[in-house]
């Protein structure tokens, strides 16, 4: 799985007791908005075969953004690819330091570590929050999940979540 | 922790973004699917930061955690860098504690 926030999502949901499958059923839905990204490169890209299924695997926020922000095909095509390899390495690398940091760190509690993911999501959906219905979307989100939160297993308010979000979304147009 | 989840997540996850390169344009082009699917990650992390700041397994709490959030979200809005937001959030919740 290369797909940051649905890799906090699993983490999160695992880590605060939830059931492991509510959270690979959320990490798939937040994985979701990769699709769009794969339909609006595939004309930019143009991968086929193999190097489709390798270039799948990049198809994330980062490389999309660096890739769509060129105004040439080939400056593209080489923002995506270049994005996408440096990106895996190093996300990689920084995994692997911090599961083997664990070992060696004390509390993680008294460093204030269990605080840390709420802030990075924060950050992370903050540039997704201009505009009232994003806005009233997340905060909509996160009264909902508390409210049914002490009546079902952990990880399950964020499904009841993505369902009332899909019967929101998908609603007949006005 | 068994695996099988793990790897059927990360399965699906590839397999979303395999499908957005292939898949015909204009299914995923339907306004309204354009419109769901950017919402998801929004609602679904918005409800992931209110249920890991304000609860316990499945009790509510208001604990250091909480002032930890309002001080990301004060680093947010002054458009701190990402990593500083993190720092300052986990900062809080460990002065907080301390004191």
């Amino acid at each position: 799985m290369f797909t940051g926030a649905s890799q906090f999502a699993l983490v999160g949901i695992i880590g605060a007791g939830g059931s492991p499958w509510a959270g690979a059923a959320t990490a798939a839905l937040v994985g979701t908005r990769n699709a769009l990204y794969g339909v609006r490169l595939s004309s930019l890209l143009e991968v086929a075969g193999f190097r489709r299924v390798v270039a799948s695997h990049f198809v994330i926020d980062e490389p999309t953004a660096m890739a769509i922000a060129r105004d040439k095909p080939a400056e593209s095509r080489f923002a995506f690819w270049a994005t996408g390899v440096i990106l895996f390495s190093l996300w990689n690398l920084g995994t692997l330091a911090g599961a083997l940091a664990t070992q060696v760190l004390p509390d993680p509690k008294a460093l204030g570590f269990d605080a840390a993911p709420p802030a990075a999501f924060l950050a992370l959906i903050a540039p997704r929050l201009r505009g009232r219905e994003p806005l009233a979307i997340a905060l909509g989100a996160a009264i909902v999940a508390l409210v049914v939160l002490p009546f079902v297993p952990p990880g399950v308010p964020l499904l009841i979540v993505a369902l009332l979000v899909v019967a929101v979304g998908l609603r007949p147009a006005r | 922790m068994s695996w099988a989840p793990l790897l059927v997540a990360s399965a699906a996850c590839y397999a979303i973004k395999l499908a957005g390169l292939s898949l015909p344009q204009r299914f995923l082009r339907d306004p309204r699917i354009q419109r769901t699917v950017p919402l998801l990650p929004v609602a679904l992390l918005a409800a992931l930061i209110a249920t890991q700041t304000f609860a316990t397994g499945t009790h509510l709490v208001l604990d250091a955690r909480g002032a930890a959030l309002a001080v990301a979200g004060v680093a947010v809005l002054l458009r701190a860098p990402f990593l500083v937001v993190v720092a300052a959030g986990a900062a809080t919740a460990a002065l907080v504690r301390l004191f």
